[in-house]
């Protein structure tokens, strides 16, 4: 079974070559339906490949598809382990219901088979980054992920908004980039190979704190581009001007989860240095706080979503740097069941009023499109944490695990207990706004249930954001065994024992989802003026919240705009006159030389038979004379 | 048997004759024989000074020199029949495009 993985990486990629090249002679739905077989059927072949880890016993193994350069370990050759299998079922299950949700979501679009091709080349992409056998191949489809984003992103480059929102994410992406090359440099550098292997069993004993700490900190650059954390957060909202299947799919459920896989695969690295365990926890947790807070106050359906993805991810973060691998993991898949249905479902509002996504003209839908607004409520009450729904088990396990480690992380446990209750607060209000109330929204939109290839996913989706969590409980750790080969080489953090304190932790998180949920709902019943009238008492706070701190301002003026200088200056003040000045003046000088000796040639054949013969002379008496 | 350096003498005659023609005249066919002049002022003393130190080379040399200058001579005309055939003049003075 193993030696035939790269099947899962080529058929998506196969779908890719064949739309990018027939897709336009395919019917519509046609095109769609192929590039979602593709990723089923890879998701069909993770199922069958991953089997004997479901039984127990096995350990990872890898397979070596073509040796690229042995010499520093960069190959192209896949790593089967429990974690990677678990990464390519979630993204090929979540990834394929997504893909048949498209199918109804771009309908009519002239673009269609398009969608589908960069779709399927994002599936591959992300596949050949979770089952990478090396840092060498991670960073390809690391990169490969990037740019698919980007393309998505700009999908409707025709659209005024979509380009610069995919610009500014390819750039912020490219400053975390660096980090992770400047990080994989140094691991090069200290092991002489790029291959997991090779580093994870012989960092313990050749690592040096110091060199750990600096390979920790600069992954976490890394991961922070890609998984949107403090700071490098800001071109996730902005990546929302992608369509809606795509927020899903590459902004929510799988790509900017690949920072928190690539901090629960570098493990062992981490393991060596404290500091920056603490520091990926911080930075998650306050990112969490962070991300939360805005979300409150946006009044666009997809930004609330997307700030609450950053949020969610922030929680990954809290895990994986409290060393609760596990726990991290599994808040990473519950959380692509729960945020990909909230945005396929935000993505069913949108298509149903029309491309509408201001929640103040929404309100009322409930009654309109039954279907998307229960399945919706079911993703609500999960991210909120509400037992038994997938959110509360995987948050729980996250906050119990930074209670259990203690000190710093007891502050970080508190930070990630208030955001439970604000993050219970937006999603409640945002399905309150949308679903119930008075219908507020413009005369001309007729509002109705999405067809049932839209509808499809949904329910599959709410039932797995249902049923997801039972995998592992406190009563039964099935995910921690499926995934403990993994991560058998390093300590792993995990909740505080006993049943008292379990209830203790799960009554507090789960009272904080309650109160944040019910004073939601409280407010956001009221008519409109109540729930307005709300609002603006929160000022300046509000407002604050809503143009999300600002921050975008305050990068463009302390970084953008001085760099924007600083190019201005390069070009104008060093480039022109300097490098320019160089090239011309070399020119110049060619040119004057030339203007001078051109006389030497009359054209006359008498001028140059005098010359000839002259030289012949001299040459002819020095003969004579000089010897 | 007369001294060699007559015919020395006279082959730099010659050459001078040669060379001053080929500077002074215009016409390009006359230039072409001034050429042949010093060519042939060359092969005198190439003779006279293999028939004076008894070697047979210097008269193998002007056989060479005899093949290669007739290969030269059907170049140099040829060329300047196309130029006659162009401009209708012989003039190399006219022929100055390369000037600078």
């Amino acid at each position: 079974m193993v030696e035939f993985l790269w099947i899962i990486i080529a058929l998506p990629l196969a779908g890719a070559v064949f739309l990018h090249f027939f897709g336009r002679y395919l019917r519509e739905p046609l095109s769609g339906w192929l590039a979602s077989a593709a990723v089923g059927g890879s998701f069909a072949f993770a199922v069958a490949a991953a089997m004997p880890f479901l039984q127990g016993g096995e350990h990872a193994e890898t397979l070596l598809l073509w040796e690229w350069m042995p010499a520093i370990g960069a190959n192209l050759e896949i790593l089967w382990d429990p974690l990677s299998a678990l990464m390519v079922l979630i993204v090929t299950g979540v990834g394929f219901l997504i893909h048949v949700f498209a199918i109804g979501y771009m309908h009519g679009d002239e673009r269609f088979h398009r969608f589908f091709t960069n779709l399927n080349l994002f599936a591959a992409s992300m596949l050949t980054l979770v089952l990478a056998g090396n840092y060498a191949m991670l960073f390809l489809g690391w990169e490969l992920v990037g740019l698919c984003s980007y393309l998505l992103i700009g999908f409707w480059y025709v659209r005024a908004a979509p380009p610069p929102a995919a610009k500014k994410a390819f750039v912020v992406n490219r400053i975390g980039d660096f980090g992770l090359m400047v990080g994989l440099m140094i691991v090069f550098s200290a092991f002489g190979t790029l291959s997991y292997s090779g580093i994870f069993e012989r960092a313990g004993a050749e690592l040096t704190t110091g060199v750990a700490t600096a390979v920790g900190l600069l992954f976490l650059l890394g991961a922070a581009g890609k998984s949107a954390q403090i700071p490098l957060y800001v071109w996730l909202p902005d990546a929302m001007e992608g369509p809606t299947p795509v927020s899903a799919l590459i902004h929510a459920a799988t790509m900017v989860t690949a920072g928190v896989y690539l901090i629960a695969r570098s493990a062992a690295i981490y393991e060596l240095s404290t500091v920056a365990q603490i520091t990926v926890a911080t930075v998650g947790a306050l990112t969490a706080l962070w991300a939360a807070s805005i979300a409150l106050a946006q009044r666009d359906i997809k930004k609330v979503l997307a700030y609450s993805t950053v949020s969610q991810l922030g929680y990954m973060f809290l895990a994986v740097g409290t060393t609760a691998y596990v726990a991290g993991i599994f808040h990473l898949m519950t959380h692509a069941f729960f945020k990909a249905l909230l945005f396929l479902g935000a993505g069913s509002v949108i298509h149903a009023m029309s491309d509408e996504q201001d929640m103040h003209k929404m309100g009322g839908l409930l009654k309109k499109m039954p279907v998307t607004g229960w399945t919706m409520a079911i993703a609500t009450l999960a991210i909120a944490g509400i037992p038994p729904l997938a959110g509360f088990w995987s948050k729980d396990e996250i906050l119990g695990s930074a209670f259990a480690r203690g000190g710093w992380f007891s502050a970080l446990w508190v930070i990630g207990l208030v955001t439970a209750l604000l993050t219970a607060f937006y999603m409640t209000r945002q399905w309150v706004m949308v679903f119930l109330g008075e219908p507020r929204w413009d005369e001309d939109k007729h509002p109705h249930e999405s067809p049932a290839v839209m509808t499809f996913p949904l329910v599959v989706l709410a039932v797995l954001s249902v049923v997801g969590g039972l995998i592992n409980t406190p009563f039964r750790l099935t995910l921690e065994h499926f995934l403990e080969p993994a991560f058998e080489m390093v300590s792993m953090q995990r909740p505080p024992e006993g049943w008292a304190m379990f209830a203790l932790l799960a009554g507090l998180s789960v009272l904080a989802g309650l109160a944040g949920a019910a004073a939601a709902f409280l407010t956001y019943r009221q008519p409109e003026q109540g729930w307005r009238g709300f609002e603006t008492g929160f000022e300046p706070l509000w407002g604050t919240w809503e143009g999300a701190y600002h921050v975008d301002d305050i990068y463009g003026r302390v970084i953008v705009a001085p760099g924007r200088k600083a190019a201005e200056a390069a070009a104008f003040a060093v480039d022109l006159p300097v490098i320019d000045g160089a090239v011309n003046g070399v020119a110049r000088v060619v040119r004057g030389v030339g203007d001078w000796a051109r006389p030497l040639q009359t054209g006359f054949v008498r001028n140059y038979g005098a010359l000839l013969l002259a030289g012949t002379v001299t040459v002819v008496i020095w003969l004579v004379v000089g010897s | 048997m007369v001294d060699p350096g007559w015919y020395m003498a006279l082959a730099g005659a010659l050459f001078l004759i040669g060379a001053l023609g080929l500077l002074i005249r215009r016409n390009a066919l006359v230039m072409f024989m001034c050429i042949e002049l010093m060519l042939n002022a060359v092969n005198l003393t190439l003779i006279s000074a293999g028939r004076a130190l008894n070697d047979i080379n210097g008269q193998v040399a002007v056989f060479f020199i005899l093949v290669v200058a007739a290969a030269e001579v059907v170049v140099g005309l040829a060329i300047i029949v196309a130029i006659f055939r162009l401009r209708a003049s012989a003039s190399v003075d006219e022929l100055s495009e390369l000037k600078g």
